[in-house]
């Protein structure tokens, strides 16, 4: 029998002809015709003309026939609601019908008619199937509830059929409990926060021995699902890795996979001293070595995991090297990506042999690999210090092929190698010059005019050279002419005497013939530098450059740990959150990591302690969330780098100029108006600010003694300042994490802050800046972060503030919104402050003074507070309190109660007058607050109640 | 999970489309044809992500069979299961061609229906299938077959059915290995492992109970200290993956392979090893450039294994450069060619004993060309085929145990035999 004849047939009429066949008498004549209309389907045809045809047809004892009109009915119905109706009763009966294999067929097929009025029909059937006594129809019932919930949620949730797919879980049969755990895990995927799956101990167990039961793809799709569980400690997580292993040697990759991805979430709440813990990262090497020999697709599949693999935990693959050298056969796609992993796993133990590959790849045929493979034997060169020497004569070799793009290719790394080892390897420059003129991509010729400017003083005919990219100036790319323009600048600085016309001649170019404000705008700044001060001129061009990070490429931690949690998925092959490639909320909320829950996990939390402890105005982190207005707002201000790091580093030596020019200007303005500044002593601008929280005594010291004169006589206790609190999270931040506090020592208010770098790459240039804010407060100084930040390092800031910034109401008053800048990104964040840092030391008023002021001050404009659960005495309090700048002025005993009266003065001069009343014996306080500005008196409410309770 | 399944020949007609989730239409199909098919350059990755849909595909010989989906789908089992596909339809109706593709499309639908339910891959075992999805029209089934079938594709032993009955209980036992170099142009050994399969071929009545035991170096250790002592060699196993018969959590327990056979082939176990390779032959390459216009190979094999055995189908492929215009080929043993379509000179040799060497030099004469580039000297590679396993595997026993019906272990006639062939074989020159 051949089918193929069915393909062939495009006659006119033959719509015509086929409805004929159709209705034909004959069992075997209808048969070929609805063969036919389906091979028509198949090639596009619209062949929804022969709708009611073809359902008549669906009355027939031949299975066979009667699928084959199941596929059209599933192509056609949603075109012809009302047509399909016809075809309900059909289906009602098979899923009565004595056979199970038909019974299924009906409930599998009728699921998949997107049709509302069908959708009514199906549910009783469904219901029953769901219940029936052979395992195969409740295993196809089971998908059948997440076609529906596709179709139609709410019905779904109405009909209970979800209880009833719980129920299925606890199923005697492994393959309908691993389809009712894909339908469930489908629909939660909807319902973020609905406790489907209900992942329990117990459920967890159910999951674990039907693991061990069913088919490859069942196990795939509970794997996947016990992913998304978190054990309650340690113990379950082991029991649970435990009862997972054995599925490492199971033949389907997707099921070690899978697998590789429990063990992987798993093994981050295990404790790294554990004996089990080490086993477990030896047991997972082997599995994942073999999906190597798999098919060329499911190793590249393999290979973007791996990759992923590899850089969360480097030492489960650090001894096999070997079986990721490029085979001559593998595809490019998988050569590309053994690459990849090459390089992160070299190390100094396998340099040797990896170099010996790099350079063999080199001299292959395809383009892309070979530019791949010249660019890691740079990447070496960087990664592994004590390689560089054998990187560099191997690209030395490379260059000597002449092969065009490997020459660029080599040029391009070389440059690195240069800015990570300078002054090293200067002597091949002489052999890079001579192929100046076959570069003829952008970057090799940026990256050769940058070594030619960088190393102007050692090559002689460097005026030659450069002149000569001079005479296309306007032909070449952007990066190539903003790299020229710097590279004479920096060759003029060196040598004035020979380079003045050449100097000029780019400027005017620059300048005048350039239509790309980047350029002009460069142009402009040289030359002024040039022309006002070649001093700072050269202070700033040729200014020392930090060094490269040895990692550029790697994933930033959070999105790791998210496509940790995503192995064996697309998005794992993709190394992208899956939000950015699905359509709609389904699968886009985002999975994390488990955290390690030791025995001691109180202490590891300080902020957890804290947010237990009392009720300090702390808000939770907030992150400014639209960046429209606010951010025009911030941007105005323009955010000024450090003044003492000096030119901005930058990681890709490419947009150096720029950057070094713009930082390099704007400090010396800023520097001058940091002088004038008239609230801060201008020993603040010169010394650096940095310094630990705790150590603020000794610095405050030298202050104090300034501001001793204020009044603030032998202070009892030191102001309050609340704990720290997490401003911005790394998450948000690209790996920054920002906490602080602010405090008030000796009559200076400091924002201290802690930044750590949780990201992989060094980050510099610190810089922030304030939005306006209620009491005007800014910056009076810049950001003091002397040292780049290294990954995982932390550092404690101390930035003293001013109150003569712009000043705009915030709601709460006490908002203040920041934008920290580093060399990575801006980001913005808004914190509250305690109102008891704007409280000066002079806030003592005279006795008449604040009766009568108490007395001008309208009755409306007194609020009245509890302060509750405080057992200090009034003396006790009245000195805590003047800690804080809260004066008492008068104390009165009225029937066993003290009656205090206080006095506030905030730094833009409002009074603020309080009567605080202490009952002995009752710890409930209360405070009526009087002010001529109502507004602070919460405020300054919420000030009490953390002074007095801390 | 999959959106929609589609089958298109070389020239990009769709043969087969069968569409399971409503996110997916017919436009799909034409995605794939237009930015894949015919895609003019060269295809970079399996996994192709067109207009937030994403396709993976696998080609068997000039057919493309492609998934698609626009969910974050786990995408090892996407491929894992277009190879079942593959294999399924193999099992049916023999090579997958446009021919017979086109010849099957029915039976095709009916596979996609069954083995794929709303993107989500079901039973593919093919000798489950096999009971209930059939060409020869519907047999009518009486009730007990009904729910023999039903309780095999959704059972705990879903690749055997019961009721199986030999007269003759006999099996065959494959071990093949694939033996994978990577050798310098100075002999020294880059890379080298022995990708190895134990292939089963039974046929046992009723369901017996199997128990494999191979020269572990682990079990043979694990012995070893209890008292008995170790017969021969043990080899150390890198890893090894099983069918999904052998119960897994006994082998991760204690080590021992057991299982019930699927009836017929199967493949029992896949394994890799890197430690004490035997490697079949060396392969010592010379070239030489006379000038910018002549090159001089010579190129020494020797054999080394047993002088008892025999090797056979030995093929040795000695790439020459683009511009060849001439080979003159001297050989001892076997008969040299050069194939200027393959730009290789292909010399082969029947058979050879161990412990022999023999030797081809050849002088090539080339056009003068212009390109700068220079030749990319691709590998010498080598195809053999020997009586042994180089990965030094050996074959302790295999027990059958049927305890329902009366035969024993000694009543089943075994059958092993090694076969050792080169997989990437390749020596740098």
């Amino acid at each position: 029998m051949t089918d193929s004849k069915y393909f062939t047939t495009t006659k006119k009429g033959e719509i015509f002809e086929l409805k004929a066949e159709l209705n034909s008498d004959k069992k075997e004549k209808k048969k070929e015709a609805v063969k036919k209309v389906i091979a028509s389907m198949t090639v596009g045809k619209d062949v929804s003309a022969l709708f009611p045809d073809v359902v008549n047809c669906m009355q027939t004892d031949n299975l066979e026939l009667k699928k084959l009109v199941y596929l059209y009915l599933m192509n056609y119905a949603k075109s012809q609601p009302d047509m399909a109706i016809m075809a309900v009763n059909t289906f009602v009966k098979d899923c009565e019908d004595p056979n199970p294999l038909i019974r299924a067929l009906a409930v599998r097929t009728m699921g998949c008619i997107r049709v509302d009025k069908i959708t009514e029909y199906l549910c009783e059937p469904l219901r029953k199937c769901l219940k029936d006594e052979d395992p195969y129809v409740r295993k196809t019932a089971a998908v059948c509830v997440a076609k529906l919930h596709d179709i139609n949620a709410q019905l779904v949730e109405d009909q209970g059929f979800l209880d009833t797919l719980k129920d299925l879980i606890s199923d005697s049969n492994p393959m309908v409990v691993a389809n009712a755990v894909a339908a469930l895990s489908e629909i939660a995927e909807s319902h973020p926060n609905s406790n489907l799956l209900d992942l329990n101990p117990q459920s967890i167990n159910k999951l674990l021995t039907a693991l061990n039961e069913c088919t490859e793809w069942g196990q795939i799709f509970i794997l996947d699902c016990l992913a998304n569980y978190t054990p309650r400690d340690d113990r379950e997580s082991q029991s649970i890795c435990e009862r997972v292993t054995p599925r490492l040697s199971h033949a389907n990759s997707a099921v070690v996979l899978s697998a590789v991805k429990v063990l992987m979430k798993f093994m981050e709440m295990l404790p790294k001293d554990l004996d089990y813990y080490g086993t477990l990262l030896k047991k997972l090497a082997p599995p994942l070595v073999t999906l190597l020999s798999a098919e060329p697709e499911l190793q590249y599949v393999a290979l973007r995991n791996i990759n992923l693999i590899v850089q969360k935990r480097p030492e489960i693959l650090k001894h096999e090297m070997k079986v990721f050298f490029v085979k001559y056969n593998d595809p490019i796609y998988v050569k590309l990506e053994k690459l990849d992993i090459m390089i992160r796993l070299a190390s100094q133990a396998n340099i040797a042999q990896v170099l010996a590959e790099l350079k063999e790849y080199a001299t292959e045929v395809d383009v892309d690999f070979v530019r791949k493979a010249v660019r890691a034997i740079g990447r070496c060169a960087i990664k592994v210090e004590q390689s560089a020497e054998r990187c560099v004569s191997t690209l030395l070799d490379l260059i000597q092929t002449k092969v065009n793009y490997v020459v660029q290719e080599a040029i391009v790394v070389i440059k690195d190698i240069f800015r990570k080892y300078p002054n090293k390897y200067e002597s091949v420059i002489a052999t890079l010059c001579e192929n100046l003129d076959s570069l003829d991509e952008p970057e090799a010729r940026a990256a050769m005019i940058w070594i030619v400017g960088e190393y102007a003083e050692r090559i002689d005919n460097a005026d030659e050279l450069l002149e000569s990219f001079l005479e296309g100036f306007h032909d070449e790319s952007t990066q190539v002419q903003l790299q020229l323009l710097t590279a004479i600048v920096k060759l003029f600085l060196k040598k004035p005497t020979e380079t003045q016309e050449l100097v000029q001649q780019v400027l005017s170019l620059a300048t005048q013939d350039s239509d790309n404000p980047d350029l002009r705008d460069r142009g402009y700044i040289y030359w002024r530098l040039l022309s006002t001060d070649p001093v700072a001129a050269k202070e700033v061009v040729l200014a020392e450059k930090p060094l490269i990070s040895e990692e550029t490429d790697l994933i930033e931690p959070t999105l790791l740990e998210e496509l940790i949690c995503h192995i064996g998925t697309l998005a794992s092959v993709y190394h992208k959150p899956p939000s950015a490639f699905v359509e709609g909320s389904r699968g886009v909320m985002h999975k994390r990591l488990p955290a390690r829950t030791g025995s001691g996990e109180g202490t590891e939390c300080p902020d957890v302690g804290n947010a237990a402890g009392g009720s300090a105005p702390e808000a939770a982190p907030s992150i400014i969330p639209s960046q429209g207005d606010l951010l025009g707002d911030l941007l105005n201000l323009d955010l000024a780098p450090p003044t003492t790091t000096g030119p901005t580093p930058s990681t890709s030596g490419m947009q150096m100029g720029g950057m070094d020019l713009l930082g390099g200007g704007l400090e010396s303005l800023l520097g001058g108006d940091i002088g004038g500044s008239p609230a801060m002593g201008a020993g603040f601008g010169a010394a650096p600010a940095v310094m630990p929280a705790s150590l603020n005594a000794p610095v405050g010291g030298g202050l104090g003694d300034l501001f001793d004169l204020g009044g603030g006589v032998g202070m009892p206790m030191g102001a309050y300042i609340p704990p720290k609190t997490v401003w911005l999270p790394a998450m948000k931040a690209k790996g920054l994490e920002i906490s602080g506090t602010f405090a008030r020592r000796a009559g200076v208010i400091q924002m201290e802050l802690v930044l750590t770098n949780k990201a992989m790459s060094v980050m510099t240039d610190f810089a922030i800046q304030f939005n306006r804010n209620s009491f005007g407060l800014a910056p009076a100084g810049p950001l003091q972060v002397l040292t780049p930040l290294g990954p995982n390092q932390t550092i404690e800031v101390s930035l003293p503030l001013s109150t003569v910034g712009p000043v705009m109401k915030m709601d709460p008053l006490n908002n203040l919104q920041v934008a920290v800048k580093n060399n990575i990104d801006v980001f913005y964040f808004s914190c509250q402050y305690p109102i008891s840092m704007l409280f000066v030391e002079d806030g003592k008023m005279e006795r008449q003074v604040f009766l009568a002021t108490w007395k001008d001050i309208p009755n409306d404009n007194e609020s009245q507070f509890q302060i509750q659960d405080c057992h200090l005495n009034s003396e006790a309090a009245s000195n805590k309190l003047q800690g804080s700048n809260i004066f008492t002025i008068a104390k009165r005993t009225v029937e066993g109660q003290d009656m205090l009266y206080m006095s506030i003065k905030l730094s833009n001069g409002i009074w603020v007058l309080a009567e605080l009343k202490v009952q002995a014996g009752n710890p409930n306080y209360t405070i009526s607050l009087k002010c001529r500005a109502p507004e602070v008196s919460q405020c300054v409410f919420q000030c009490y109640e953390a002074v007095l309770k801390n | 999970m999959i959106g929609g399944l589609f089958i298109y020949n070389h020239k990009g007609e769709v043969l087969i489309s069968r569409v399971y989730r409503d996110d997916i239409g017919r436009n799909a199909v034409d995605a794939f044809r237009v930015n894949v098919i015919h895609a003019r350059q060269q295809v970079r990755s399996p996994v192709t992500n067109i207009a937030r849909t994403s396709f993976f595909h696998v080609k068997r010989s000039n057919i493309w069979l492609a998934a698609v989906t626009k969910q974050n789908v786990n995408a090892a089992m996407v491929f894992e299961f277009l190879y079942k596909m593959c294999d399924v339809m193999t099992a049916y109706f023999g090579k997958i061609s446009e021919e017979n593709i086109k010849n099957n499309f029915v039976l095709i639908y009916e596979l996609l229906d069954e083995i794929l339910d709303f993107g989500y891959p079901q039973n593919s075992e093919t000798g489950a299938l096999k009971t209930f999805i059939t060409q020869t029209g519907i047999k009518s089934q009486s009730k007990e077959e009904q729910s023999q079938i039903t309780s095999q594709v959704t059972g705990q032993i879903g690749w055997r059915r019961e009721g199986i009955k030999y007269r003759r209980n006999e099996l065959f036992l494959d071990v093949l290995e694939s033996v994978n170099l990577l050798m310098s142009p100075q002999g020294q050994v880059l890379s080298a492992h022995v990708s190895g399969r134990v292939v089963m071929k039974s046929y046992l009545s009723g369901m017996p109970e199997c128990k494999f035991g191979m020269n572990d170096k682990i079990v043979i250790d694990k012995q070893g200290k209890g008292g008995e002592g170790a017969t021969g060699q043990s080899i150390a196993i890198d890893d090894c993956t099983f069918h999904q018969c052998v119960r897994l959590s006994k082998f991760d327990a204690e080590r021992s392979i057991s299982f019930i056979p699927p009836d017929g082939e199967c493949e029992l176990m896949r394994y890799r090893t890197t430690k004490d390779i035997i490697l079949p032959f060396r392969v010592i390459p010379l070239v030489r450039e006379v000038g910018r216009t002549k090159l001089e190979v010579k190129v020494v094999i020797k054999s080394n294994f047993k002088p008892s055995l025999l090797a056979q189908k030995i093929e040795v492929r000695i790439p020459t450069p683009l511009n060849t215009s001439g080979v003159q080929v001297i050989c001892m043993k076997g008969k040299a060619k050069y194939k200027a379509s393959e730009n290789a000179i292909v010399w082969k040799i029947k058979r050879m004993a161990g412990m022999k060497e023999s030797q081809i030099s050849a002088e090539i004469e080339l056009l003068p060309t212009n390109d700068k580039k220079k030749w990319a000297r691709p590998p010498i590679s080598m195809n053999f085929e020997v009586p042994f396993a180089p990965s030094g595997l050996k074959v302790r026993y295999l027990k059958v145990f049927e305890p329902k019906l009366n035969y024993s272990d000694h009543d089943v006639i075994k059958w092993v035999r090694y076969i050792g062939r080169s997989g990437i074989y390749e020596t740098r020159c």
